[in-house]
């Protein structure tokens, strides 16, 4: 079949599908995996996996809805976490993420015009005994104050700057 | 299984082990609320309507997931169950707009009557109403989102019964929300079964919504006009200026062979009766070439005066027949009896669409299947056809039994059919290899035999202990005859033909073949026919269908007499060749043939009379009156009144008020639905004569079940609105299998039905929005 994906996730998602007694039990993983290379579940993407896992398009977003970590519009390259459940706000998460509405100039589940940021309010990232705490993609940043924010988010900048300039 | 013993309210129950708790109680008259459990679906456990005390269990349980246990001690009703039902109605009113006095549920909606008897009509919620607007789906399914109270009903009808899947449930929690399957519109297959189980008014029909109050309408059990499962079908009809409009059609109440099953057609398309281009009053081609308005006595006196001239002067040999596949069986029995005994003439034809002569005389009192029995049918060998588009009735139940009770089912067909996915074999075979398949079945030396495939079909479907063989147009005369002949080889079987419409079956069993009269009795054996006609009848084989049209061309058919068909539409024949022929016509619309008429009358449809129809199983039912259009009557009526002004002898034709009059005036009869048929079961438990008009079918049916042996079945229980199977009977046709072959299918789809189709809005709009879709897909 023509694939969307790369070689690798391709060839990754075939084995997949052979590894659970019912095709379907690899949805979710692979739409984690399909977001992770292509950024966000596009329309195609969702087509392919309900065809690579034999259900409808409309059972494939109905799982996508259910979950908030998937996402069916483009994040920024970095998409900025900041949870505010109890333990995170109590201990400010609330002005964590108005400090990063105002600092990047986008609501929640905004993203920046220049593509770098998306900003999203999340329930409890597991990163509660070092409340407030902030996920971005992959990465965990705890402890956080305005000020650290602030620093992680400039450091984020001037990576994506020296990505570009190389 | 073996029987438990539970108490539930006090009452000592028992009942089989592996119940549902809430299928025990109601079965014993205790009735347990419920929203999201539904009778033949998945579990939910969504609701929470249905708990109740269970001694010895720690919290309330839901009884639609409980099954029930030795000893169990139930509470159904109770202050704390009360109190438990009344919150959960209190949050799903939280969000509810409470639109019931325009709601199309309104009256009739589960959550009004569980909030009337729980009292949940004050809220603690505050919060501001989130309101959504309405949205269209498809040209039949609409959805009002803040009504949804999330039961799940409609995405498991849809993806469990329909096995269509077009309804999700997006986001979670309290965010769910119903979406279809095309983000903003519906693909799907327009049954309506998603709206007829919401419990609100959530989702709601193009045909109904805001169209009607429920207590507005009197409700009326008749017989679907579509294809010939014949699904029964309730009609909610209302009062309009000009007779009785049909508003709504469902089965909610399960009482017909179709439990609550309909598909588009049954559910939506009757709306061609309420059309404002029927016809309503008789239509006379004038000197000027055109048809033009004339009164029922003009019409009727010319159009006898003719036909009795040409009888008299060309012999009935001259004239043609053609009947319906849509008309009562009293109607089409009463045609070819007028046709043989007063226009003295075996031309007398009907679109053909399944070889039931072949049929009747392969299986010549041999089992036929019944409807019902594929509900409890343990395999089923389907050959040609596609249910799911040609017979949803059936396709339904097969789908139903393989679901709920693991009936295993065999296909074999030329095409991939959407059946398929509920087979346990399969094989494709080439168009015209079903006779080389069945001989391969019977072990006889075929093409088919190297397959590995088919040789594991046929041993899988050899170790079946019963089979139920249903079969299409594709198998004709010889080909039924070598079918029957091997099922015959195996255990407990019972066969099924599947023709086309709501009584294609009953035209062919009532005679409507210029080579075989009524039971399929051939005209050798006339005798105790011309003896209850009190006539001597044609003893040449008439002409058929097709030999009328050339006939015609030929200038040898001097009058063609056609009740409810279009057979220039069907046939493609050329207008022209009627030009010669004296044509008159019986239908509802100005069809490809009445257009071409010298005489035209305006016909009622089949929810217009009363009568008996026969589906293609043989399950013979009764119709009943719901609608009705001022200025239009039934064919049963217009053959009479035909017949009369032919100034034949009328009680020959019918026999009514043979024993004088003794029957009581008070109601009259026909003005209101179904009234007539109750009417006439009292005033025969009365010993009265219910048998006072010229127009009365059941006169008619009197003789079918005297003369049809088949057709004998209990009165009662058919008056009663009971399908009742036709007999087995034994039928002596020396040439069935080699008379020509004459079948010609329709090959309707979901959204159509023949020329009828083509009437109804509903379904032109479905196919109207349909082909954008289907074009952007290549
Ligand atoms: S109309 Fe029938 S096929 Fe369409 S969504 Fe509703 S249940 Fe499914
Ligand atoms: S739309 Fe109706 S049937 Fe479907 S979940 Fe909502 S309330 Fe239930
Ligand atoms: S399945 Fe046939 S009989 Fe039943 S509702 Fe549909 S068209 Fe009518
Ligand atoms: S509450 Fe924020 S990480 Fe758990
Ligand atoms: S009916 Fe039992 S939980 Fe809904």
């Amino acid at each position: 079949m023509t694939t969307l994906f790369s070689p690798a996730l391709a060839a990754r998602f075939d084995k997949l599908v052979t590894l659970y007694p019912i095709k379907r039990s690899a949805l979710v993983p692979m739409l984690l995996y399909a977001q992770d290379e292509v950024g966000y579940l596009s329309d195609p993407v969702i087509a392919e996996i309900a065809e690579r896992v034999g259900v409808t398009e409309l059972e494939v977003r109905n799982v996508i809805s259910y979950y908030s970590l998937l996402r069916t519009k483009p994040a920024g390259k970095y998409h900025v976490q900041v949870c505010t459940n109890i333990s995170c706000m109590l201990r400010g998460g609330n002005e964590i993420l108005d400090h990063c509405k105002k600092k990047l100039g986008i609501p929640n589940k905004g993203t920046t015009a220049d593509g770098l940021f998306s900003l999203e309010e999340v329930e409890c990232i597991g990163a509660c005994s070092w409340a407030p705490a902030a996920q971005v993609n992959y990465d965990f940043h705890e402890n956080l104050t305005p000020e650290s924010i602030d620093k992680v988010l400039g450091e984020y900048r001037a990576k994506a700057e020296k990505g570009a300039a190389k | 299984m073996a029987d438990v013993t539970l108490t539930v309210d006090g009452k000592k129950l028992s009942t089989p082990a592996g119940t549902l708790l809430i299928e025990a109680c109601r079965s014993h008259g205790i009735e347990v609320p419920a929203f999201c459990y539904y009778p033949g679906l998945s579990l939910q456990a969504a609701c929470r309507m249905c708990v109740v005390r269970i001694e010895k269990m720690p919290k309330l349980q839901t009884a639609c997931t409980t099954t029930v246990a030795e000893g169990m001690i139930v509470a159904t009703e109770s202050p704390e169950i009360a109190q438990a039902r009344k919150a959960t109605i209190e949050m799903l009113l939280g969000n509810h707009p409470l639109d019931c006095p325009v709601c199309d549920a309104g009256g009739e909606c589960e959550l009004q009557d569980m909030t009337f008897k729980y009292g949940a009509h004050e809220s603690k919620f505050v919060e501001i109403k989130q309101h959504r607007d309405e949205q269209q789906w498809s040209p039949v399914v609409f959805f009002d989102r803040p009504r949804c109270i999330l039961c799940y009903r409609c995405v498991r009808v849809c993806g469990e019964g329909m096995d269509v899947w077009a309804l999700g449930v997006q986001n979670r929690g309290a965010g769910s929300v119903i979406a279809p399957n095309r983000q903003d519109h519906l693909d799907c297959e327009e049954c309506g079964m998603c709206i007829d189980i919401c419990p609100v008014g959530a989702l709601t029909s193009g045909a109904y919504r805001y169209k009607t109050r429920p207590w507005e309408m009197s409700h009326v059990g008749t017989v679907c006009t579509h294809c010939g499962d014949g699904c029964k079908t309730t009609l909610g009809v209302r009062r309009s200026n000009d007779g009785m409009d049909i508003v709504r059609g469902d089965n909610r109440d399960k009482s017909g062979i179709n439990g609550d099953f309909l598909c588009i057609k049954g559910r939506y398309a009757f709306d061609f009766a309420n059309r404002e281009d029927r016809l309503t009053q008789p239509l006379v081609r004038k000197a000027n070439g055109q048809l033009e308005p004339a009164s029922w006595d003009q019409a009727m006196d010319f159009a006898g005066q003719r036909l009795r001239e040409i009888r008299d002067s060309k012999g009935g040999s001259a004239i043609g027949v053609i009947g319906s596949n849509r008309t009562t069986n009293e109607e089409a029995y009463l045609l070819q009896k007028f046709a043989r005994t007063v226009l003295a003439t075996n031309n007398i034809d009907h679109h053909r669409t399944a070889d039931y002569p072949a049929f009747a005389a392969a299986l010549n009192g041999k089992v036929e299947a019944s409807l019902r029995d594929f509900a409890g049918a343990k395999a089923i060998l389907l050959l040609g056809n596609d249910p799911t588009e040609q017979h949803p009735g059936l396709a339904w139940q097969i789908r139903t039994s393989v679901r709920l009770q693991g009936a295993r089912l065999y296909v074999a067909n030329h095409r991939p059919i959407k059946l398929r996915r509920q087979a346990t074999a399969s094989v494709e075979i080439p168009e015209d290899g079903y006779p080389s398949l069945i001989a391969f079945l019977a072990g006889k030396p075929a093409a088919v035999a190297g397959d590995q495939n088919a040789a594991a079909f046929r041993e899988a479907l050899l170790k079946e202990e019963s089979l139920l063989i249903v079969f299409g147009s594709e198998f004709r005369g010889r080909d039924i005859e070598a079918l029957v002949q091997f099922g015959s080889t195996l255990p407990n079987v019972k066969f099924a033909c599947l023709g086309d419409y709501a009584n294609s079956r009953g035209a062919a069993d009532m005679g409507l073949h210029p080579d075989l009269l009524p039971g399929y009795a051939p005209l050798s054996a006339s005798g105790p026919f011309a003896a209850a006609w009190g006539a001597a009848l044609p003893a040449q084989p008439g002409l058929d269908l097709p030999q009328m049209f050339d006939a015609a061309e030929r200038g040898d058919l001097a009058a063609l007499y056609v009740v409810g068909a279009n057979p220039v539409a069907r046939y493609h024949a050329n207008p022209s060749i009627l030009r010669n022929t004296f044509l008159v016509v019986q239908d509802m619309f100005l069809t490809e043939t009445a257009r071409l008429a010298d005489v035209v009358f305006p016909a009622a449809n089949l929810y217009e009379k009363a009568g008996t129809v026969t589906n293609t199983f043989g399950d013979l039912q009764l119709v009943k009156k719901a609608a009705d259009r001022a200025g239009v009557r039934p064919d049963f009526e217009l053959i009479v009144r035909l017949a009369a002004a032919m100034r034949a002898d009328i009680k020959r034709l019918v026999s009514f008020g043979q024993r004088g009059v003794q029957a009581d005036f008070g109601q009259a009869r026909g003005a209101q639905s179904g009234e007539a048929d109750r009417h006439g079961v009292w005033l025969s438990a009365q010993h009265q004569e219910p048998r006072l008009s010229p127009f009365e079918p059941f006169a008619i049916l009197d003789e079918i079940q005297r003369l049809v042996p088949a057709y004998n079945v209990p009165r009662l229980d058919l008056l009663a609105g009971n399908d009742q199977h036709l007999r087995p009977a034994l039928v002596q046709i020396a040439n069935a299998a080699s008379r020509r072959n004459l079948v010609t299918p329709s090959n309707d789809t979901l959204f159509t039905s023949g020329s009828l189709g083509s009437y109804s809005s509903t379904l032109r709009s479905v196919l109207e929005a349909r082909q954008p879709v289907e074009t952007a897909a290549d």
